[in-house]
């Protein structure tokens, strides 16, 4: 592994997965990094800064992902992406758990 | 005159002709390019995005849409258009296949979009409605053809459709679209969500509608009741008019309602509570001047999740309904699917009956992990209100006793954790299966209360599916054989002194509210938007004259006579209503 690639695993812990808003949250922060991202679901493999490709990873609730990123921001994207899920399951729970979900 | 039954996904009441939108029969032919027009094709697309793009930003301009969930709906599709690799699939296919740019569009969009169906989790499918949607849009630019007549609506008129695209929705005409009705969606579709944040009303999954509407025809959508009936007979359409004002007069009559009690004329106080899916729903209920949530039906945490729900899933929705009811009664049902509907379930017995089958009560005692899950969920909310719990589908006493002795275990469990309960929470039944009906009197003596599912006790008890309509004109309430049972199950509740209540579709059905006060109910459970009328009709009537009218049905031998006895009252009472 060169120097300015890192690889990050992480589970999904929201109710409703990674769909809609949380996938377009995570799609347009990716795009801000130079770095090349991709985010994995067991054999699928996808680019983190496409939303079609994010949406067919089919992310829902309990799934394992590893994200991994390449390029002279990589540590930052990572770094940034991984406060990002956090940030959307504390959103959830502190709103209303699955309440919520009627927005799908 | 054709009457279908449906999901209620938005209330209200639209009375309007047909018009009948196709939005998915549509294919385009393949027809191949030459390597030279390649470079076009592709130019044509892209240009294509580019006004597909620009279009989205005049709708969201030109409609100030600012609700959070439809702009939602519009930022996914911005980012599909602007999605590169997206793109990329459309031009390779071109360039590889040499085919024109419209079979390229609508060649992907459709294999994303089947793609995103077959994923199973809810809210992943049904961004397949927003695929389509992604593809029409494009190919209008493509085909330059304008193929969204909505938009271009110039008459009033109800919208009947296969699936209605989040778009399309959003881009109506509100004064001239005056609802819509739809084969497919759920509660969770973006139609469903549009519709109600519009206020259009609207009924889904109604099945295959008619292919043979006729032209120009008038259609109902009952918003309230989740009801569509397609070219009305004029008596029929005679009473929804009516009943379209009355709504409408309710709108603006329900400040003044809503702080009313349901009480009759003579002074007896009648409690009537919502029936609630999501917690989201608890406002509505207070809104409509409902005394509590007397069915909190907990299914959609199972059904919608993507995976089992944990315990905090469970607790926060129930949390924020009671929070939203402060003082008032909450009644959660714990889950009443059957084994073929639990989604995370490796059980998927093939059952013959399933209505007969590993449902309800009897999947949860089978699968104590999950039961006791969502009880403890529901005892460590029970510290932040009036919670109480009710078992669905009870047929014995044993099995209430199972239930009980589980729950008993969960408290067990929450006090070698220190975990706070109400332990004098409160535990009471549907009465929905005549075994249970019939000996009310034992289950009385260790249940708090009764709540008869009215449905439910129908089908069993005259052995009709009202979802098969070659036997569904045989379900009906007013039956002698039911109208008996509920009469013992309320005796059997008053005698033992524990709550009673009604929490089927009768108990909305404003013909059989006199029956139901002069049987003894005094509590009535209901979809949200009927409250208020409900209320009225009780305000309207004393407990007398509900007593002498349950007493002549009693007398009577036929479904047909009992309805028209209590047509005849309802007429009396409430003459502007029907």
């Amino acid at each position: 592994m060169s120097e300015s690639s890192y690889e990050i695993e992480v589970e999904v812990r929201n109710p409703e997965g990674l769909h809609m808003r949380p996938a377009m949250q995570f799609v347009d922060l990716a795009n801000t990094f130079d770095a090349e991202i991709s985010v994995s679901n067991q054999d699928t493999t996808v680019d983190a800064k496409s939303i079609m490709q994010m949406t067919m990873l089919a992310a829902t609730c309990g799934t394992r992902l590893t994200i991994r990123a390449e390029g002279v921001d990589a540590r930052k994207a990572i770094d940034s992406l991984q406060e990002l899920l956090d940030q959307i399951v504390s959103d959830v729970s502190s709103q209303s758990g699955v309440g919520q979900k009627d927005d799908g | 005159m054709e009457i279908r039954k449906g999901i209620a996904v938005s209330p209200g009441i639209a009375i309007a002709k047909a018009m009948v939108i196709d939005s998915r029969d549509y294919r385009i032919p393949r027809r191949s390019i030459m390597a030279s027009q390649r470079a076009s094709e592709i130019q044509r697309v892209r240009k294509a995005f580019a006004r597909a793009i620009q279009e989205l930003d005049d709708i969201k301009s030109a409609k100030r849409i600012e609700e959070s969930k439809i702009s939602d709906i519009f930022a996914v599709h911005m980012r599909f258009l602007r999605d590169k690799s997206f793109r990329k699939r459309i031009t390779d296919l071109i360039y590889k296949e040499m085919v024109t740019a419209e079979y390229a569009v609508s060649t992907i969009l459709r294999e994303i979009a089947s793609h995103f169906a077959g994923i199973d989790d809810p809210y992943i499918s049904e961004r397949a409605a927003d695929i389509y949607d992604i593809e029409k849009r494009l190919l209008k630019h493509l085909l330059g053809r304008v193929e969204d007549n909505i938009e271009h609506l110039r008459d009033e008129a109800v919208i009947l459709a296969h699936d209605l695209t989040p778009t399309q929705t959003a881009g109506f005409n509100k004064s001239f679209v005056k609802g819509f009705a739809t084969e497919r969606g759920g509660r969770t579709s973006h139609t469903a969500i549009v519709a109600r944040s519009l206020g259009i009303p609207a009924v889904v999954a109604l099945g295959d509608l008619s292919s043979e509407i006729p032209p120009e025809c008038q259609v109902i959508v009952d918003g309230n009741r989740g009801v569509v009936i397609i070219d009305p007979d004029e008596e029929t359409l005679r009473q929804y008019a009516r009943y379209a004002e009355r709504v409408t007069q309710f709108v603006s009559e329900l400040n003044v309602l809503r702080e009313l009690p349901a009480q009759t004329r003579d002074g007896v106080r009648v409690e009537l509570m919502g029936n609630i899916e999501f917690p989201d729903e608890a406002e509505q209920v207070l809104e409509k001047g409902g005394d509590g949530i007397g069915l909190y039906r907990t299914e959609f945490l199972y059904l919608y999740g993507g995976s089992e729900p944990t315990e905090d899933d469970h607790y926060h929705a129930y949390a924020e309904t009671i929070r939203t009811m402060k003082d008032k009664p909450v009644v959660i049902r714990t889950m009443d699917l059957g084994a073929d509907k639990m989604p995370h379930s490796s059980w998927h017995p093939n059952e013959t009956n399933p209505a007969l089958g590993l449902r309800s009560i009897r999947y949860c005692l089978q699968d104590l992990p999950m039961f006791k899950t969502q009880l403890r969920a529901i005892l460590r909310a029970s510290v932040l209100g009036d919670l109480r719990v009710m078992f669905p589908l009870i047929t014995n006493l044993q099995e209430l006793r199972q239930a009980k002795m589980i729950l008993r275990d969960v408290m067990e469990d929450l006090d070698e954790y220190a975990v706070p309960y109400n332990a004098d929470i409160s535990i009471g039944i549907m009465i929905e299966t005549p075994s249970s009906a019939l000996t009310g009197g034992l289950l009385a003596q260790e249940a708090d209360f009764f709540s008869i599912g009215t449905n439910d006790l129908i089908q069993y008890t005259l052995a009709v599916d009202r979802a098969n309509e070659h036997v569904s004109t045989l379900f009906s309430p007013a039956e002698p054989a039911v109208l008996r049972l509920i009469r013992g199950v309320i005796q059997d509740a008053h005698k033992a002194r524990i709550g009673l209540s009604v929490c089927g579709e009768v108990a909305s059905d404003p013909e059989f509210i006199m029956l139901l006060l002069g049987m003894g109910i005094r509590t009535l459970s209901l979809a949200v938007p009927m409250i208020p009328e409900v209320k009225q009709i009780i305000r309207s009537v004393s407990i007398e004259e509900c007593g002498q009218l349950a007493r002549r049905a009693a007398a009577l031998d036929s479904s047909r006579q009992i309805k028209n006895v209590l047509r005849d009252a309802a007429l009396k009472i409430l003459p502007e209503n029907f």
